[in-house]
């Protein structure tokens, strides 16, 4: 058992130096009463050139909508490897969704953008619902979105 | 087995396959809706590229266009930096108005999908689709075997209300509710992932597209070759992406457009899988195909009324299952009845012949005629009582009785007495008791009584029975069956007319009423039931229980409860023990009665001509026909009496209808007159005008005694040989109907 502790303890020490240069970041994407079913959401990050990187996290259980999900889809490919472990349920109107996800350090204030995709069934799909440049300074803003989302906001 | 097959998923359905099959009705409206505001050119009139050219002067910020299977032309764009969406006119690329879905039409929707229940829901929602189906072929079947045939599924039927509005509205919409499950089960199966979408792949995402700035929309080479009529939904590309391209998907396929040059960076073709999965879309939908959606929405319309019908059917059928008493072991009894049943109703002649050889000390096995043993060890007498369903056929409890008879080979130790219910209107007249009969003396097996028929579950025939089996075993049986006890209730006589006492024919004309207010009668009773008398119309029979005899006896309405009395036309009979009761009731006195609905009986509605034919005291139901005849349609009457002087029943009425019009012709004639006349006479002798009539779908209804009753067919048979039809023809179709006593 100590044996087992010591071992942990040593791994942590290893680790510590990458775990650094990352941070824990929250976002939270509040959605206006549009008064549908839930909507689907991408949140994914994009370079400076507007070019896809990463899908942070998707909202929405069925795949087959995730095409609605139109910028994500292209710059994705829509390839299950790109999302596996970051799907939720899809976000009811008026409620919030709130996920943390860890960012490089890297990333941050280097012109990169974090962009909402959103669908609802029978409503229309928007493409960049709401996008937020991801800077030390944008913490705690709150950026206003166009489609189903009432505002975007992060903090780190 | 069949029968089994329908009610259960039947019972366990209903309330689902309401709220399906009315959310169903309404959502099918929607694609006639958009039908209505859609604008559609025509093909080859207008391309994507000159729509898209056209609509890039009202809305700058386009994002995507989705044209809906029913034409309409959905614009997503974004002005101000908010997001919109309109339905715009393709022609011109203007705004029509803002698009939006009715929160009721979404509402509606969820609840057909999944009854707001989300996945849970999903799942019963296609259960009961699957139910659907199961309800959908085994209703089919059921209604193949009950007509006698798939070839007679068509033909009119009888029954109570609950059973015809069942038979009458499943077999219209059969196909359109069957069309709907299979397609309903079918996208349910994919939602659950038991039945794939689509095999067809993405388009391929394209890695690298053409340097350069992007040309103008409306120059697009694709965009240009494609017609408006095929496209489904245009992407366009992020603002000022230099790695942007359009996504189109066209009734074709799908794939990516550069937006430099305007040609195909990748394209997927539709495969068989897709355009088999748009197709089962489309025709449970409607969606592209309006007017199947307003047909099968009408179709599910009729499902309420199946659900609400169809448990009623079930349930009187349960309710009437008889409870047997004591019911021996097969190899113990000494007597043993098997019954061949469909509705029940033989079950409760079973169960008094049951009960009361019980009571003349007698061991009795009863069980259906399906349970037919090889061998009964102690059985001296076996009794076979059958119902007869559809065409002679067997009912469902002996369905299997045939077979098995056929492999006995041994001569039995009992001896054998068969007796046949059913109606003598239908030409199969007790047809599968006889089949029984005809199977079992082709064997030889000791006869205990000649085969016996009961008509109409007549109590009076089968105690008859009862009295020829007593004799035989040498005991008294007395066969007291009341086959519903029915709630009678009591009206007083107010009027009658007498006829026919000079011919030996005491007739008397009979009206009663309800009695005055007993003061337990409320302000809502009064107010429904005006008149105090329950729902009947002519033609209906009404039960009279006689006092000092619990047996009910059945006489033909001859007026409507709306008329305000009760009207019946009674014979005495020299031993009648009800004929003279109702014979000899004084003005005041009063009759327990009830009502017996007798649907069939009953012109068919519409302008047709109506022959009526009768004899005697069976011109009762025909003249309450005649009163209400407001509508003047042509109505004929043959009647036969015995002198125009004594016993011309309602002579005076009858006059007044051929005056206001209500009746069209009056042909009397009389046995005891100079003509010596019987109605069949005057009918053969009327065989032209007869002949005319029925070319002209005219119906005939028959009352009368089964004597009259037997010649007068005989009589029309030789009348319409030269149309090449017979009597049986016209009743098949429901054009000569019989009350016959």
């Amino acid at each position: 058992m100590k044996k087992l502790t010591l071992a942990l303890a040593m791994a942590a020490t290893i680790a510590l130096p990458t775990l650094a240069q990352a941070r824990d970041v929250t976002f939270t994407t509040e959605l206006k009463n549009y008064g549908g079913d839930g909507a689907y959401l991408a949140l994914y990050l994009v370079d400076a050139n507007g070019k896809y990187q990463r899908t942070l996290w998707l909202s929405g259980k069925k795949s087959k909508y995730y095409k609605h999900l139109a910028d994500w889809a292209r710059g994705s490919g829509l390839r299950s490897s790109e999302y596996d472990g970051v799907t939720g349920a899809s976000v009811l109107s008026g409620q919030a969704l709130k996920v943390t996800v860890d960012i490089a350090d890297e990333l941050i204030d280097a012109g990169y953008e974090v962009r909402v995709d959103s669908a609802v069934e029978d409503m229309r799909d928007n493409r960049a619902d709401v996008s937020a440049p991801l800077t030390t300074d944008g913490v705690g803003k709150s950026f206003p979105g166009r489609g189903y989302v009432q505002s975007l906001s992060y903090t780190f | 087995m069949l029968r089994q097959l329908h009610s259960l998923p039947g019972l366990i359905a209903a309330l689902f396959a309401i709220v399906l099959t009315v959310t169903g009705a309404i959502l099918s409206l929607n694609p006639a809706l958009e039908r209505i505001d859609a604008v559609l050119p025509a093909a080859g009139q207008i391309s994507v590229a000159e729509l898209s050219g056209k609509l890039a002067e009202h809305y700058p910020e386009v994002e995507q266009i989705v044209r809906t299977p029913s034409g309409t032309l959905i614009v997503y764009y974004t002005r101000d930096d908010q997001v919109g969406i309109d339905q715009v006119d393709p022609r011109t690329g203007q705004a029509i108005a803002p698009y939006q879905q009715s929160s009721f039409s979404r509402w509606i929707k969820n609840l057909h999908r999944s009854l707001l229940l989300d996945t849970p829901g999903r799942a019963v929602s296609g259960i009961t689709a699957l139910l659907m189906i199961v309800l959908a072929i085994s209703g089919a079947m059921l209604l193949a075997a009950r007509m006698g045939g798939w070839r007679q599924i068509l033909q009119p039927v009888r029954g109570t209300l609950s059973q015809r509005l069942h038979i009458k509205f499943g077999r219209i919409v059969i196909i359109g509710l069957l069309l709907s499950a299979l397609t309903g089960t079918y996208l349910s199966a994919i939602t659950f992932g038991f039945a794939p979408e689509s095999l067809e792949a993405e388009p391929e995402i394209p890695l690298d597209v053409s340097d350069g700035i992007p040309a103008a929309i409306d120059t697009l080479a694709v965009l240009q070759a494609t017609d408006l009529n095929d496209l489904r939904e245009l992407v366009y590309p992020y603002p000022d992406d230099p790695a942007g391209m359009y996504s189109l998907t066209t009734d074709q396929g799908a794939g990516y457009i550069d937006q430099v040059n305007g040609e195909w960076l990748s394209f997927q073709p539709h495969d068989a899988s897709h355009t088999f999965y748009k197709f089962i879309y489309m025709l449970h939908t409607g969606e592209g195909l309006w007017w199947l959606g307003i047909i099968l929405g009408l179709a599910a319309l009729t499902v309420p009324l199946m659900a609400i019908t169809g448990p009623l059917i079930w349930w009187k059928r349960y309710r009437s299952k008889p409870k047997l008493a004591s019911n021996s072991g097969a190899n113990t009894a000494d007597s043993v009845i098997l019954v061949g049943s469909e509705s029940n109703s033989t079950w409760g002649f079973a169960k008094t012949l049951h009960d009361s050889l019980v009571k003349a000390g007698h061991r009795v096995h009863t069980a259906p005629m399906n349970q037919l043993a090889s061998n009964y060890r102690s059985a001296q007498r076996l009794f076979i009582l059958s119902a007869t369903y559809g065409d002679g056929d067997a009912p469902a409890s002996a369905k299997q009785f045939l077979s098995k008879l056929a492999k006995i080979n041994k001569k039995p130790d009992f001896a054998t007495a068969i007796l046949g219910f059913g109606d003598r209107q239908y030409p199969q007249f007790c047809g599968f008791a006889k089949k029984v009969e005809q199977a079992i003396s082709a064997k030889n097996w000791p006869q205990l009584l000649p085969i016996d028929s009961i008509n109409r579950q007549s109590p009076q025939e089968f105690a008859r029975w009862g009295n020829a089996l007593g004799e035989v075993l040498g005991t008294e049986l007395t066969l007291l069956h009341i086959p519903e006890r029915p709630h009678t209730i009591t009206l007083e006589l107010a009027d009658r007319v007498e006829y026919g006492v000079a011919v030996q024919a005491p007739t008397v004309v009979l009206r009663f009423k309800a009695p005055k207010d007993t003061g337990k009668t409320g302000m809502l009773t009064r107010l429904f039931k005006g008149n105090g008398l329950p729902h009947f119309e002519a033609g209906d029979l009404v039960g009279i229980v006689p006092p000092n005899s619990p047996i009910p006896r059945f006489y033909s309405l001859a007026s409507a409860s709306k008329d305000g009395t009760l009207e019946i036309c009674v014979r005495q009979q020299s031993n009648g023990l009800c004929s003279n009761f109702l014979y000899t009731l004084p003005i005041g006195g009063s009759i327990e009665a009830f009502i017996k609905l007798n649907p069939d009986f009953r012109p068919a509605p519409g302008k047709k001509p109506i022959v009526l034919i009768a004899a005697g005291t069976g011109i009762g139901p025909l003249v309450g026909f005649i009163r209400h005849n407001s509508a003047h349609r042509p109505m004929y009457i043959y009647w036969g009496g015995r002198s125009a002087e004594s016993d011309f029943l309602y002579q005076p009425e009858l006059n007044t209808y051929l005056k206001d019009k209500r009746l069209t012709e009056l042909n009397a004639v009389f046995s005891r007159s100079n003509e010596r006349a019987y109605v069949q006479d005057k009918i053969t002798l009327d065989a032209e005008k007869l002949r005319k009539l029925i070319q002209t779908d005219a119906q005939i209804l028959v009352c009368g005694g089964r004597g009259m009753a037997s010649s007068v067919m005989a009589a029309l048979n030789e009348i319409v040989t030269p149309l090449g039809i017979d009597v049986a023809t016209l009743k098949a179709q429901g054009r000569y109907l019989e009350d016959v006593y």
